[in-house]
């Protein structure tokens, strides 16, 4: 009855495409924004419950927001187009380093023709979206088997890609301007003036970048891309044969995945990380941003939210527990415990509804639309 | 039934024969379709009619022979090729696009003629908006044509198999074929489907002037919707002119009888 | 100058190495050809393996057994847990995703795969355990001809033995037996097989428990080279280049592949590493693979996928 679509009519077809054609679902929208644009900043400036210290938002909003914005981008890839993709992680770290090494100044001194190849340090803004570019190139090469080779067997290529670029920016010192560590610090964070520094100054930051992003994402998806992908994801052959390229459908999904990733991947280095190594963006940041796909629901841009938020918030949970509940655990057992139970939760989820959480809400409003009756 | 344009040959099979390995699919075989006919292909099973229609749809290149197609000859051709140059088509399993609704399989057989570009599409303004919305239309008058406007929004996996049929017939004519190819489209109907689909075949061709070629086994369907019939035995032809004609062709009723011959 | 003598102990150090590379791919092989699923789980399995039977032996050992006593009763106790594990993923993990797509099964066992390292370690320890069930030290041959003699390990040719067998098996029983061609015939298509009355749970099980035993074979050879720690499960990532390059589907393909990949890996290593700084080894099988892959995307020995409409 709360959920009631009776009375709501659409009398052009631009308002039965939108994004949110209830009126219910608008409302819940406005609220999540007002809550997220305007509530949380007030919040945590004056330091109100549950903001009073910095550690919900450092620690908790801000990377959920960031590898959200990961796991659209994965999302896309794997969700929507059906390509299955280990080397996420990688497609950060090449939007990170990219961006790094533009926002620090690129020099390169080229042996025949004399002269060098020499870029000044590129502002913020425009360093992170080159970072995603350079991602997004990456990807359109590393999407190129893609073309031939499917499944299981992409996966593979996919983590070849992975393992190339640990090593790249582990062993090639350039790119971390021969850092005798190996981690690098993230240049000031300086738009046009703003310097944005403190906890709730990133947070808002992370916020546009994402709420932007899911915009357009969604925008792509609902439209006639979004359809080649899926029919791509579905039945390849048949695509082929209403008309769509599979190379172009596959090589974009590759390229806007990459670059959202890797729009992530510099984000998360730069307002969230700080300083990072490579082992930011191993095998398991892949591995966890596939899982936050799966679980949150692949083929859905509001699932990759859910995803994110449950994988992220698990761990801390699986930490608190035992202190809040008085039992004492060493670190270790806390951790094989967290494996136990995040290994049978996945488990269960495909069992109980492959399609993740997306699928689990609109369920719940198919049942909100009835109650509190019955049937 | 409209009067097919006698002058206008839209697509001539040459001389094609195909093999798998050891297995003739397809041997010399030779015919054309009219513009604007309804052309059956016919014969027992095994007959290679499937492989007859892969052929001229890109899926399969011939050993031997050609296809020419409005004018022009190909020895192969890709699929894509095929649906740009004209071709659309449905298949025996119904091949949708199961993640998606029944109105976004159809509107991704608008594909070819949506235009706007990526960055269009990401800021869903203006131009590309309004492109999606003429594409709706166009979309939303084969729904009603088709009489599927209820189901429009349930993800096709979810229809019975009749229906699954009318969408994929929906999405090859939203391509705006010249030629539309229909594998076997009423197996597996009951009675009052089938007359549902031959309504709407019929209709296709009349209402947009598509030229036919469909498989199909029920010899009523074919008899009464057809102009011209093609018959094809063990990948060969037997015989190929009006359904009266094949039907009274002894080669044709000892086929499909079983007659070794 | 590349000496002789160094290429050929580099060549053939790579390709024991693959061969024990081959005896983890098997595994793989093993479950994807009888049940059509890719066991991301089948290092953990190795693990596990590994982890129940060196604390058994060392718990025996403590208490005065005989080794080869506690080697027998170690290693039967070690299979009774695989089997149990096999039971278990059959019946939780698995079986009830039956009639899903390959990709969804592929995702479970990657659960299945933080399960078993969770509990393996929770259960049996998490510290580096030293095997020894073969003798470790090495062979030095043609000591005439090249300086210093060409260092072979007898592990890795105990390894090469053990690996030759369990192929030759295996082979066999797919090939040969009615079981096995059941098997293959399953892993094609669940549905059909389930509505023709094929039992798939008890044969998955029956498949997830041979690969549990493989996976035990594994850890032995494994376990006395490296110590049986958490580190072994990445063996299961080094087994996935083998798998593309001698097909999923081919047991005689994870031996090939494995050669190559053992000794492509430490040639490139060796050879080419000193010019690129080193630590190639990490992603070279996986480029290798991948060009494989470009070329011939069944792999090797692999069964063309051809899809029809």
């Amino acid at each position: 009855m709360l959920y009631r679509e009776a009375g709501q009519f659409k009398t052009t077809y631009a308002e039965d495409m939108a994004i949110f054609p209830n009126r219910q679902d608008r409302i819940a929208l406005g609220i999540l924004l007002g809550i997220a644009f305007v509530g949380v900043p007030l919040l945590a400036t004056f330091h109100i419950w549950p903001f009073a210290g910095d550690y919900l938002l450092w620690a908790i909003l801000l990377p959920f927001l960031i590898l959200a914005l990961a796991a659209i981008g994965v999302n896309i890839l794997v969700g929507y187009c059906g390509q299955i993709s280990l080397g996420s992680g990688a497609f950060m770290a090449v939007g990170a380093y990219s961006a790094y090494k533009l926002g620090t100044g690129v020099h390169i001194p080229l042996a025949w023709p004399g002269f060098a190849i020499a870029i000044p340090p590129l502002p913020v803004l425009v360093s992170i979206l080159l970072g995603g570019l350079a991602a997004a190139v990456v990807g359109i090469l590393f999407g190129v088997p893609s073309l031939r080779i499917k499944g299981l067997y992409l996966a593979v290529a996919t983590l070849a890609a992975q393992f190339f670029f640990d090593w790249v920016f582990l062993r090639v010192p350039w790119f971390t301007n021969y850092s005798p560590s190996g981690s690098v610090n993230a240049p000031a964070l300086n738009f046009f003036g703003l310097v944005v520094s403190t906890p709730v100054e990133r947070y808002l930051l992370a916020l546009t970048f994402v709420t932007v992003f899911a915009v357009l994402a969604k925008n792509l998806v609902r439209g006639n891309l979004g359809r080649q992908w899926m029919a791509i994801r579905d039945m390849d052959i048949a695509a082929e044969l209403i008309g769509i390229r599979p190379l172009y459908a596959k090589l974009t999904a590759f390229a806007v995945s990459a670059f959202i990733i890797g729009v992530a991947g510099a984000l998360w280095a730069f307002v969230y990380l700080g300083s990072w190594e490579p082992l930011a963006f191993s095998i398991d940041r892949s591995l966890q941003l596939l899982f936050m796909v799966i679980i949150g629901g692949l083929g859905s841009i509001a699932g990759s939210f859910l995803g994110a938020a449950f994988i992220l918030i698990l761990p801390i949970m699986l930490n608190l527990m035992p202190t809040q509940l008085g039992v004492p655990l060493s670190t270790e057992t806390i951790t094989h415990l967290e494996f136990i139970i995040f290994g049978s939760l996945i488990c269960y989820l495909l069992i109980k509804e492959p399609h993740g959480f997306a699928r689990l809400i609109s369920l719940g409003k198919e049942k909100l639309r009835l109650w509190p009756f019955p049937y | 039934m409209r009067a097919p344009d006698r002058n206008k040959i839209l697509l001539q099979v040459e001389g094609v024969s195909l093999a798998f390995g050891g297995v003739k699919a397809l041997t010399n075989v030779s015919f054309d379709i009219i513009k604007g006919e309804i052309r059956a292909i016919i014969g027992p099973n095994g007959a290679g009619k499937t492989s007859m229609l892969n052929v001229i749809n890109g899926f399969y290149h011939p050993d031997h022979g050609a296809i020419a197609f409005k004018g022009l000859t190909r020895a192969r051709m890709q699929p894509f090729e095929a649906s740009r140059g004209g071709i659309a088509r449905t298949f025996q399993n119904v091949a949708l696009f199961k993640g998606m609704s029944a109105l976004d399989n159809i509107m991704a057989g608008r594909t070819l003629k949506m235009r706007r570009g990526l960055v269009w599409q990401m800021l869903r303004y203006g131009p590309a908006l309004a492109e999606e919305i003429e594409h709706r239309h166009r979309v939303e008058e084969i729904i009603d044509f088709l009489e599927i406007e209820a189901i429009r929004k349930v993800p096709v996996a979810r229809l019975p198999y009749g229906l699954q049929k009318r969408v994929e017939l929906g999405r090859a004519l939203a391509m705006e074929p010249d030629l539309l190819l229909l594998d076997e489209p009423m197996a597996g109907m009951n009675l009052e489907e089938k007359e549902d689909m031959s309504r709407f075949i019929i209709d296709v061709n009349l209402h947009y002037g598509t030229t036919i070629a469909l498989i199909e086994h029920d010899m009523a369907v074919v008899m009464d919707l057809s102009d011209r019939v093609v018959v094809l035995d063990h990948g060969v032809k037997i015989a190929d002119g009006t359904p009266d004609e094949v039907k009274r062709n002894k080669g044709v009723v000892d086929a499909y009888l079983g007659v070794p011959h | 100058m590349i000496a002789l003598g160094q290429f050929l102990e580099v060549l053939i150090g790579g390709l024991m190495t693959g061969v024990l590379y081959s005896l983890v791919a098997l595994g793989f092989v093993l479950i994807f050809k009888a049940s059509g699923v890719f066991n991301f789980a089948q290092g953990a399995m190795v693990l596990l393996a590994g982890l129940a039977l060196v604390r058994s032996l060392d718990l025996l050992v403590a208490r005065d057994f005989a080794l080869w006593v506690a080697i027998i009763l170690g290693i039967g106790f070690a299979a009774v847990v695989m089997a149990i594990t096999a039971w278990l993923i059959e019946r939780f993990a698995v079986g009830p995703l039956v009639n899903q797509d390959g990709l969804t099964l592929f995702m479970s066992t990657i659960g299945v795969t933080f399960v078993l390292e969770g509990a393996a370690q929770m259960i049996f320890g998490s510290d580096v355990y030293p095997l020894r069930l073969f003798p470790t030290d090495v062979w030095l041959l043609f000591e005439s001809h090249f300086p210093g003699g060409i260092l072979v390990s007898k592990l890795d040719v105990w390894g090469a033995l053990i690996a030759g067998i369990l192929v030759a098996g295996l082979a066999i029983f797919f090939q040969g037996t009615k079981t096995g061609r059941a098997l293959r015939a399953v892993a094609d298509d669940h549905l059909a097989a389930q509505s023709v009355g094929i039992p798939i749970s008890w044969i998955w099980f029956v498949v997830w428990l041979a690969a549990g035993l493989v996976a035990l074979v594994a850890a032995t050879v494994w376990g006395t080279k490296l110590g049986v720690q958490f580190s072994i499960t990445f063996l299961a990532l080094k087994a996935l280049p083998v798998l593309i390059i001698g097909g999923l589907t081919s047991v005689p393909g994870a031996i090939v592949g494995g050669l190559i990949v053992g000794a492509g890996e430490k040639i490139a290593e060796v050879f080419l590493g000193p010019h690129i700084g080193g630590g190639i080894e990490y992603w070279f099988a996986y480029v290798l693979a991948l060009a494989v892959l470009l070329v011939r995307p069944q792999g090797l020995f692999g069964e063309r996928i051809i899809e029809r409409i």
